[in-house]
């Protein structure tokens, strides 16, 4: 009778001990990509060959993407402003929102599952063949050379696409909303201009893409490093990958808007 | 090592992600028209009520935004909301200059609004706005417009 | 001598948490030889290798490396340790983003200064060493088994290493590799000088081209001489693993419970 309650119990106790156990072992490794990243400064091509591997390849996606969700917002934003007479204001909510929301959370999002899930197949694979214990017995340190660069790469690569996914979607809304139904072209970029502030939203939402960088980056680079080294364990961490970059950010944003946003 | 097409990709890549930031700043945002807070001077206006102004609304003389509200607090001798005000230090007032709270449009952000005055000497930073008008909260209009009605009905009737 | 013992391995023990895997191992190997660890699957024999290249430490027991300890060195002391050792992997783990020249260079690169027209040079020969030239602007996945193991060869002998180690070197190879990457071992060592240590459990091959042998079993050193003498061996368990047969120390069954016990048989339970 108590039997299974206690068994029930035992599980979940076991599995928040591996939690902690995992978020420490993950804490420390973070660390030390930080601590040991000089190499990847002082050879600053090694990082440029990542942020190819996780920035322009991504580039695809966060364009089109962009651009689409723009004429999402432009088309679903007239048709409730048009209501209240207000079409001129579709210029500040399209801007608006992909500034300091849509853009930085959307993007890290697209980034997470196109790069960050690339980063954690990479360094799992070469950890599964071998390839990470090769460079180590050759006196080459692999955090240093292998993860460091991923990690600042994706680093380097998510304020610029996030930035690019606001460009292009803002272009997206301009192009349903003043080319396609005839919002008054100067009240749309009048509006936005007024109601868009440079450091408060812009910058803003620029660090906010900075911090799910960080994010995406460590959790990429930790999973990947930490997969068991067989098919199945590259895959799963792949996965692991995606699903918590993911939670990270929706949570980060939360937190990061509850600072930026609000109070004013 | 060599220059390779990734090098020019990547190059690519960080010129077009510094110009969509650019892009952002100036014609999204209102970089162009964010004052330096060097080149502003501080005057004061205290209000009696402020209704739904906000910390960087405009203050606009004539339509063109000339400053930013910079502070609101609540004076508490006076139960009057004391707003700062960043003035663009291109654009000098006489003192006797009159502040409003308007509104852009009816369902438009709040502003402060400058009506020169005549005087001879400007305004320095720290001076105190002399005239100053509140915004216009539509809850007491709409109650002294009905209560007017209602006077002049019951004044009808006798 | 002693003094050519280039590897010299005393009373070691090595346990992970309480899974004891080695217990009172004791071997030296002489400078210039080729030594096989031959074993089970399973057995020890890949922590052994760990344990020389320093990616893993000893519960207790020393190892001695050119009579300096591995188990007592310090991270500066275990990067020079390992600039003079080169180690070949399973399937080679050859870089995969790299050519085969860049992963020749890569050691070179990392540890010297030297200018790219000499790496260029050092590069070619080793990889003409390994007949392996002409392949070097090729990426690896363009490679046969055979052929990445032997750039994987040319890239552990890069900076020129007094030990070689190699991890299960004949594994999935064809019979004519085999016999390449066996004979490219044994002449490699002779010309340059090497000491090399083969971890393998292919009898045939390794006989053919080895100095001295140690059999691992359980944890422990089974046995050990010269190939002519594990031929002639009187050992059982030798001769089991030598001539491959099914039955003899090592069991075909694991061990469990008796069949009864397993089958339900006997309790007239059926």
């Amino acid at each position: 009778m108590l039997k299974p309650l206690l068994s029930g119990f035992s599980h979940i106790g076991r599995q928040v001990i591996d939690g902690t156990w995992r978020l420490g072992y993950a804490t420390r490794f973070f660390l030390l990509v930080l601590l040991r990243s000089g190499l990847s400064f002082t050879r600053f091509g090694l990082v440029v060959r990542k942020v190819y591997f996780s920035g322009v390849l991504s580039l695809i996606i966060i364009i089109v993407s962009g651009l689409f969700v723009g004429m999402v917002l432009g088309l679903q934003g007239y048709e409730t402003l048009v209501r209240y007479g207000s079409a001129e204001a579709l210029g500040t909510l399209v801007a608006l929102s992909l500034v300091r929301e849509l853009g930085p959370v959307v993007s890290a999002l697209l980034f997470a599952s196109r790069a960050g899930s690339a980063i954690t197949a990479e360094i799992g694979l070469m950890k599964a063949t071998e390839q990470l214990s090769a460079m180590e017995v050759m006196a080459v340190d692999p955090i240093a050379r292998v993860v460091g660069p991923h990690f600042w790469g994706a680093v380097i690569s998510m304020p610029l696409l996030a930035s690019l996914f606001s460009a292009v979607g803002v272009f997206g809304g301009y192009l349903i909303g003043v080319v396609l139904i005839g919002v008054d072209d100067g009240a749309f970029w009048s509006q936005m201009q007024a109601a868009v502030d440079f450091r408060h939203d812009i910058l803003n939402g620029i660090i906010k893409s900075a911090v799910f960088g960080v994010a995406v980056a460590a959790i990429a680079t930790f999973e990947g490093y930490d997969a068991p080294p067989t098919a199945e364990g590259v895959s799963g961490a792949t996965t692991r990958t995606v699903v918590t970059s993911a939670l990270a950010i929706l949570a980060l944003d939360f937190v990061l808007t509850a600072f930026m946003f609000t109070g004013q | 090592m060599n220059r390779t097409l990734m090098d020019l990709w990547v190059g690519i890549f960080v010129v077009a992600g510094l110009g969509a930031i650019l892009v952002l700043a100036l014609r999204v945002g209102n970089a162009s028209a964010t004052f330096d807070v060097s080149d502003t001077y501080t005057v004061y206006g205290d209000f009696e009520n402020i209704g739904g102004l906000k910390v960087r609304a405009p203050v606009k003389s004539a339509g063109v935004v000339v400053g930013r509200v910079a502070n609101i607090q609540l004076n508490a001798q006076t139960y009057k909301a004391r707003a700062t005000l960043a003035i663009d230090k291109r654009y000098q007032f006489p003192a006797d200059t009159s502040a409003a709270i308007l509104t852009a449009g009816l369902l438009g952000e709040q502003y402060i609004g400058f009506d020169a005055g005549g005087d001879t000497a400007n305004l320095e930073q720290g001076s105190v706005l002399q005239i100053t008008q509140s915004a216009i909260v539509l809850e007491k209009l709409i109650s002294q417009f009905l209560y007017n009605k209602a006077a002049e009905g019951s004044g009808g009737d006798k | 001598m002693p003094g050519d013992h280039l590897v010299d391995i005393r009373n070691l023990e090595f346990a992970y948490g309480a899974r004891k895997i080695l217990t009172g191992i004791n071997m030296t190997m002489e400078r210039g030889q080729v030594v096989a660890i031959m074993g089970g699957s399973g057995c020890g024999k890949t922590t052994l290798l760990k344990l020389i290249s320093g990616m893993l430490r000893p519960t207790s027991g020393e190892v001695l490396v050119n009579g300096e300890a591995v188990h007592r060195m310090d991270t500066d002391g275990l990067a020079r340790h390992r600039r003079k050792l080169g180690v070949l992997f399973q399937f080679g783990a050859l870089f995969t983003d790299l050519s085969v020249f860049d992963n020749v260079a890569f050691p070179l690169r990392e540890h010297t200064d030297l200018p790219e027209e000499l790496i260029r040079d050092l590069v070619l020969l080793k990889l003409h060493s390994v007949g392996l030239r002409g392949a070097h602007a090729l990426m690896p996945h363009q490679l046969s088994g055979g052929m990445a193991r032997r750039v994987a060869l040319a890239r552990a002998i890069a900076l020129d290493p007094g030990l070689v180690l190699f991890d299960e070197p004949f594994t999935g190879l064809d019979p004519i590799s085999l016999t390449v990457t066996g004979n490219l071992i044994r002449r490699l060592t002779d010309t340059l000088g090497l000491t090399s240590v083969v971890v393998t459990h292919d009898v045939a091959e390794s006989l053919k081209i080895v100095d001295r042998v140690f059999f691992v079993a359980d944890g422990r050193i089974a046995a050990s001489g010269t190939p002519d003498e594990v031929r002639h061996t009187t050992d059982d368990f030798v001769h089991q693993f030598i001539y491959g047969e099914e039955d003899g120390p090592m069991r075909f069954h694991f061990p469990g419970g008796s069949m009864q016990a397993d089958f339900g048989l006997g309790r007239g339970r059926a």
